[in-house]
């Protein structure tokens, strides 16, 4: 199957290899498979894959990640935009499945 | 602690919580068929694997938002099987079809499941707004007392309920230690038999078609009100022509041009989730100007072959442009709905898609308004 990418060259994930301890807490959680662990270090492998979902950000203890996260979701954009919020998605009214 | 669960049927409760419970008090278990002391219980619910089949009738009208109920679990600690204090202890969100799909892939085993709240949304969405996190894991463990059920010191998570917690925090704050479990609930079986051990494989999200079909219906439910409106409006609006107005036009035009919407619409909805990695272009307002495309060449044949129906040059072109800046917006919204866009990359895509849909769609609609003067 063809490899589904999204735009390149946006992500706003940033990690600061000093602090890593090579836990490998981030490629456990990591849902496209951006990371790595090369000498008991983390690398990214895969910068453009990222969603900016946040996991890896939360679960590194010595605060190495960094990123802006939130939704992939046009339409949690736009309602962000009409209400001046920060975008979310349509989750709350219970359908269950958005982004 | 084996004699306090007497394995019934169903999920029913072993005793409703006082009100006005504390939570500190809420950690001892009290045995079954004891009058309990009001600080001295905790309610354990029972499941087992087996789907039923209102489950699966459930599930189903869920994703076509049949009812508008919350689909919903009482969040809690539950017993599948015959748990021990040995026994693992899976997290899951209070959304049904989560819950459901968890324990239908323990059959044969004993576990303890902890249903945290989170407002009835999947683990997914609740992880990013929070609601799946550290502080609701940390609280649902003290009101169920699960210290006090099990001997060991580990919860196993689903991965993409990650956004939202800090496995650090919960050991900190419980002495639990967090495993992230696989993306799949299918994947389960094989992660617990490997000694909770994720293979990279389990740890990455997919977006195959059948995951993106499954999607459909929720994503015509969602379209469908807006369409409808747009449906009454091309009747209202197709009365207008020669003679101001005509409500026997509205009704026979007004179908015609409806019939042309639906087409677009079936791109727009059906389409996407069905071709998108086939569709050129990353940006998803891009793949959606090719659906538009496809729409405006089998429109082509169609026209060819029926002359009799073609509506005119003017009302043609005011269609094509309507016709791509729908099928291209429906195929940005389904950003929403896919599992790997970055908000970033969304926001980058929407500065110049939106300014190029709605031009393109005013446009059309302009030309429209004027092709029905003009024949
Ligand atoms: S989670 Fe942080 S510390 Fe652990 S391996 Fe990843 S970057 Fe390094
Ligand atoms: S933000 Fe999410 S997708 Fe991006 S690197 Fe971290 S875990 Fe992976």
């Amino acid at each position: 199957m063809l490899a589904l990418q999204y735009i390149p060259n946006v992500t706003t994930l940033g990690y600061d290899p000093t602090k890593c301890n090579g836990c490998r807490k981030c490629i456990d959680v990591c849902p496209h498979e951006v990371f790595a662990l090369v000498n008991k270090r983390a690398v990214i492998k895969n910068l453009d894959a990222c969603m900016e979902c946040g996991a890896c950000v939360g679960n590194c203890e010595p605060l190495a990640l960094s990123v802006v996260s939130g939704v992939g979701c046009a339409y949690g954009v736009i309602m962000g935009l009409l209400k001046g919020t920060e975008p979310t998605c349509g989750c709350d009214e219970g359908s269950g499945s958005c982004c | 602690m084996r004699n306090q669960i007497t394995p019934r049927d169903g999920s029913e409760e072993f005793n409703q919580p006082a009100s006005g419970q504390s939570l500190n008090n809420a950690s001892v278990l009290f045995k079954f068929g004891e009058s309990p002391s009001p600080e001295k219980k905790s309610i354990i619910r029972v499941t087992s694997s087996k789907l039923k089949f209102t489950d699966r009738l459930g599930s189903w009208k869920a994703r076509w938002n049949i009812g508008r109920m919350r689909y919903t679990v009482e969040p809690g600690l539950y017993s599948l099987g015959d748990p021990t204090e040995k026994s693992h202890v899976f997290v899951s969100a209070n959304y049904k079809m989560s819950f459901d799909r968890l324990r239908s892939q323990l059959k044969g085993r004993d576990g303890w499941i902890l249903v945290l709240d989170t407002k009835g949304i999947n683990v997914w969405c609740a992880a990013g707004k929070g609601t799946f996190g550290t502080f609701e894991i940390v609280n649902r463990m003290r009101i169920v007392g699960l210290h006090d059920i099990v001997s060991h010191r580990k919860l196993i998570l689903p991965q993409l309920g990650a956004p939202g917690v800090s496995a650090h925090e919960v050991k900190r704050a419980t002495g639990f230690t967090v495993i992230y479990g696989p993306v799949r609930a299918e994947d389960l079986p094989e992660f617990i038999d490997n000694r909770l051990k994720a293979t990279s494989e389990m740890r990455q999200v997919k977006f195959e078609f059948v995951d993106r079909i499954v999607l459909i219906p929720t994503e015509i439910v969602l379209v469908g009100k807006w369409a409808l409106l747009a449906i009454l409006a091309f009747f209202l609006l197709s009365g207008l022509g020669e003679g101001i107005y005509s409500i026997d036009r509205a009704l026979s035009d007004g179908l015609f041009n409806n019939l042309i919407l639906l087409y677009v619409l079936f791109f727009g909805v059906i389409l996407t989730p069905a071709l998108l990695p086939y569709l050129f272009g990353r940006a998803f307002w891009v793949k959606g100007v090719w659906l538009g495309i496809f729409c405006v060449i089998e429109a082509g044949f169609f026209f060819k072959t029926h002359p009799d129906l073609f509506p005119g040059w003017l009302s043609s072109i005011a269609w094509i442009l309507m016709g791509v800046a729908t099928t291209s917006f429906l195929a940005m919204n389904f950003t929403g709905s896919s599992t790997y866009t970055s908000m970033s990359g969304v926001v980058k895509e929407m500065k110049i898609a939106l300014p190029v849909q709605l031009s393109a769609a005013i446009a059309g609609l302009c030309l429209w308004v004027v092709s029905r003067f003009i024949h």
